[in-house]
């Protein structure tokens, strides 16, 4: 699809309705019209008359499960994402700022990490943000790092890196860089051990989800486009783009190209969610992971909605699946009801946690260890909602890796 | 014993909903009869294009200066019909761009607005337009809905005293010596036959006129043309967009409420295939291929059906070969011209100029029935289009679609329809929006008593699944209506069987699947045609 011209998919549309029975909203709110009515049935009337547009398409997650329900190929989700840019008349508030700009913010928090996270974790503190910026007070915000996953690696990693022959790079993330950098050095952990170095891109900016979802399509798309250039320049080394989050891969690939109209498709291919890319080279029997015995766990796998969209959980899965001491189990794939920032928005609380519900009852009654899960917000909401404790694959093989022995068995 | 009425209308299609309105208006006893339902011939057959007059300008000033006119008073007085998009005559490399000024010269002579911008102008005004065109004339055109006019012009004279019989035939014209003195009719439904008396008949029966001035003794000869035309899944233009040189086929495609339509072809059609007109392959292939020289996102844009129309084109009186056609009004006195009193005929002419029309034919009628009013239909509005106060709606945050969509198909008329709870609310039509409350309103004030009524009153099953979700819950609502399941499973079929009709002629891709899934719903889970099979056996 060219940057200028409609999407017209929604002509495909043959009014089965299997994306509203999919859809996670529909089944909690119904002031939602679901996603028939608000993608390809309202496109027609907003061709005739953008004064068509309806609110209540704010409703929408963006979890695309209408789209990977249907049997026609409608782009049901992006249709929507794209009316609620191009004809929502609701101005971003301060708090749709803050929670949008994940980079500037966790840029600002790390530096004072303590005192951030102590200061957001006070009920005073969580009461006021309730009330001016409606946020709401039940959600506890994501712990800032005291140092950076890039401050780190240019201290500790990076020199070791030139010594492998195979070089990957990496798209850590937001979340990976300010709040939870372990996920980071174990992605580094792994792939060193598979005898691979990792190489950090010239640039990186935040993927932009949050600013998409938020309506701030101009920053998202002047931050896609610096992604895009630090990541052909990498793939000009020949290197593939790994990242640790189903999200910002989904974004990069997907979003980039329909919802914020640049032609991403020189890399798409390269860039890859690390489970997948290291699962692929098992099976090719190009590298070969060694295990410690005394990992044992119940770890049960939740499947983010947009690792449902890329059809990769399969990858995920079998990688854990490859621990022998794991005992695993497959939840029902439903939406966890954070999607992003969208649970964080005092609005939807309700509707999170209502659409989440299921699959909390799932998790509590199946007595794990532990979840796995692509996408970092999903940790958060299982976390919360659960108390059961959410690990991305990356860092349960990173745990459960007999480092020594896969160096050894990859040494040729 | 019987009831006389002043007047009789026969046919309902705009014609005769326009005369019906005006004659009510000025105080006759007025009954207006159709043999099918409203809208049923030409009428609901065409474009729906609210033509400035330019189209005309060149060959024929006088067809043109009647456009501009008309166009502007339904502007006033059918606000809630009309689209005022505005239009583009674009020059492409093939055309002679010399003609265009010809074109503007005529235009402006007609009184029509017209301006040349320069081409870019022109792409961005409209997007769609065909980006290789060398020039663009802007002029005052505009979409019009023919079934919405129609049934307001019939509502207007139902609220001014007169009655309307839809499907009802009429058999004989009844006669006293040589004078007209009313119809011999027979119920479609019920096949029972009534006599209705009148002072004087209008035959306003368009392309059937033909015959039922034969049946008063009367020779009007008409030449039926058929035109094909094409609708798409959705608005590809926002602005009506035609070819700037002499009027030929498939050169105007016209915006229309969801959709966007492409036409017409023109060809002669033999009298006896009037009823019964299929689009041939040929003319959809000419169709498609002319379109997309206008828009060519057309070339792969959805197709939703294919139809035609007649034109009652009318013959000289003096000429009758039928080479020197008319396309202006023509208005018949029988007695003047064939010693026939009490009949007028009423034909020639075209959508635009409807009102211009029943004008004519009611001052006739007056002055024959010795009253002396004056017309009012241009400054009157009509029901849905009156001057409303804005009102604010700020008790619920969202404008659902149904409502939305409801406002622009019943104007000021549609703070009638009555939303009393959840149920009201849902919607029978998804793909146009119609809910259970604006069909029950269809059914309770407009006169609707099947689908087709309906969809004719609300746009049910007009949109892109052509009645695949829609049809069976209307059929629901109307079984409660009426209360007959059986009667309402019958008119399901036939309704679900014209929507194919439409279908077949361009049954490939997107559309065919529709069919094939629509087919799936309502043979294989609903069982349709076996009850259909237990009919006819």
């Amino acid at each position: 699809m060219s940057k200028n011209k409609i999407d017209t998919s929604f002509e495909q549309c043959m009014k089965c309705t299997v994306c509203t029975v999919y859809c996670p909203v529909v089944a909690v709110n119904p002031d939602y019209p679901g996603p028939k009515q608000a993608g390809p049935d309202g496109e027609r009337y907003r061709l005739k008359n953008p004064l068509f547009y309806d609110e209540t398409l704010d409703l929408c997650l963006n979890c695309k499960r209408c789209e990977v329900a249907c049997p026609s190929n409608v782009k049901i989700g992006d249709i929507i994402q794209s009316a609620r840019l191009k004809y929502g008349t609701h101005k971003p508030k301060l708090r749709d700022y803050i929670l949008a700009n994940t980079d500037v913010m966790g840029s600002l928090a790390t530096t004072m990490a303590p005192v951030v996270n102590f200061t957001l974790g006070l009920k005073p503190v969580k009461s006021v943000m309730d009330a001016v910026l409606a946020v709401d007070h039940h959600r506890t915000f994501p712990k800032y790092a005291g140092q950076k996953f890039e401050t780190w690696f240019k201290r500790h990693a990076l020199k070791k890196q030139d010594t492998y022959n195979n070089k990957v790079s990496y798209f850590h993330g937001c979340y990976a860089n300010y709040n939870h950098p372990k996920l980071a050095k174990d992605f580094v952990k792994i792939m060193n051990a598979i005898g691979y170095g990792v190489n950090l891109l010239e640039k990186e900016k935040c993927c932009g989800v949050a600013l998409i979802s938020n309506g701030f399509k101009d920053q998202a798309q002047k931050q896609a486009e610096l992604n895009l250039s630090s990541i052909r320049k990498a793939v000009a080394r020949g290197e593939k783009v790994l990242t640790t989050s189903s999200t910002c891969t989904f974004t990069m690939r997907d979003e980039y190209e329909h919802i914020l109209g640049l032609d991403n498709a020189d890399v798409r291919d390269s860039i890859n969610l690390a489970t997948k890319f290291i699962y692929e080279l098992v099976d090719a029997g190009e590298i070969v992971l060694k295990f410690k015995e005394d990992y044992v766990k119940r770890i049960a796998y939740h499947t983010p909605c947009h690792m449902e969209k890329l059809g990769w959980a399969l990858y995920s899965t079998s990688l854990v699946r490859m621990i022998p001491g794991v005992n695993f189990m497959m939840l029902d794939s439903q939406c966890c009801g954070i999607a992003g920032t969208y649970g964080f928005k005092k609005e939807h609380y309700q509707d999170s946690q209502k659409i989440g519900e299921g699959l909390f009852k799932q998790i509590i009654d199946s007595q794990l260890d532990m979840v796995a899960t692509d996408c970092e917000t999903c940790k958060w909401q299982i976390e919360m909602s659960t108390g059961v404790p959410v690990e991305n694959p990356i860092s349960i093989i990173a745990d459960a890796l007999d480092v020594e022995a896969t160096v050894k068995a990859n040494q040729k | 014993m019987f009831k006389e009425y002043d007047v009789i209308i026969i046919g309902g299609g705009i014609t005769g909903a326009g005369t019906a309105r005006d004659c009510a208006m000025r105080g006759l006893k007025t009954l207006l009869i159709e043999r099918h339902d409203l809208t049923a011939g030409a009428t609901g057959r065409n474009h729906g294009l609210l033509h400035s007059g330019a189209r005309y300008a060149v060959t024929d000033q006088e067809s043109a200066e009647e456009c501009i006119r008309e166009n502007m008073t339904l502007r006033k007085i059918a606000r809630h019909c009309v689209e005022e998009t505005d239009g583009l005559f674009i020059t492409l490399p093939e055309d002679d761009l010399k003609f265009q000024d010809t074109f503007i010269q005529s235009c402006l002579k007609a009184g029509i607005r017209a301006e040349a911008i320069d081409p870019a102008e022109a792409i961005r005004l409209e997007p769609s337009v065909n980006k290789a065109l060398t020039g663009a004339v802007r002029v005052p055109d505009g979409a019009v809905d023919p079934f919405r006019l129609t049934v307001a012009n019939v509502f207007d004279a139902q609220l001014h005293g007169a009655e309307v019989l839809t499907y009802h035939e009429v058999v004989s014209i009844l006669k006293e010596g040589y004078r007209v003195v009313g119809v011999e009719v027979i119920d479609n439904q019920s096949k029972e036959k009534k006599t209705l008396r009148s002072r004087l008949v209008i035959n306003a029966g368009g392309i059937w006129g033909h015959a039922i001035a034969e049946m008063a003794g009367a020779t009007v000869n008409m030449f039926p043309a058929k035109g094909a035309l094409l609708i798409f899944g959705h608005r590809v233009n926002n602005m009506v967009i035609n070819r700037c040189r002499k009027p030929a086929d498939a050169d105007i495609l016209v915006p229309g409420d969801t959709i966007c339509l492409i036409g017409t072809t023109s060809s002669r059609l033999p009298y006896d295939q009037i009823d019964d007109m299929k689009v041939t392959p040929d003319e959809v292939d000419l169709l498609l291929r002319e379109g997309a020289k206008l828009a060519p996102e057309l070339a792969d844009t959805r197709i939703l059906r294919a139809y035609a129309g007649v034109r009652p084109l009318v013959a000289a009186d003096n000429d009758p070969s039928g080479r020197s056609i008319s396309r202006g009004i023509v208005c018949l006195d029988h007695e003047t011209r064939d010693g026939i009193p009490g009949f007028i005929t009423i034909t020639g002419g075209k959508l635009m100029t409807y009102r211009l029309m029943a004008e004519w034919a009611t001052d006739l009628a007056c002055k024959k029935l010795g009253v002396d009013k004056k017309c009012q239909t241009a400054e009157i509005c009509l029901p849905g289009s009156e001057e409303t106060k804005t009102e604010k709606k700020s008790s619920s945050q969202h404008v659902w679609l149904g409502e939305k969509a409801a406002q622009g198909r019943h104007g000021s008329r549609s703070t009638n329809i009555v939303v009393n709870d959840e149920n009201d609310a849902s919607l029978v039509c998804e793909c146009e929006g119609v809910s259970v409350a604006e069909v029950n309103y269809a059914i309770e004030t407009l006169g609707a008593k099947n689908i087709i009524n309906l969809r004719r009153r609300t746009r049910l099953g007009m949109g892109t699944c052509q009645g695949e979700l829609c049809a069976c819950r209307a059929s629901g609502l109307l079984s409660k209506a009426n209360g007959c399941a059986k009667k309402s499973a019958e008119d399901l079929a036939s309704f679900m069987n014209e929507r194919w009709k439409g279908m077949f002629p361009v049954a490939w891709g997107e559309t065919l699947a529709e069919a094939q899934f629509t087919a799936w719903i309502y043979e294989g889970v609903c069982g349709l045609d076996a009850f259909d099979k237990k009919e006819e056996a």
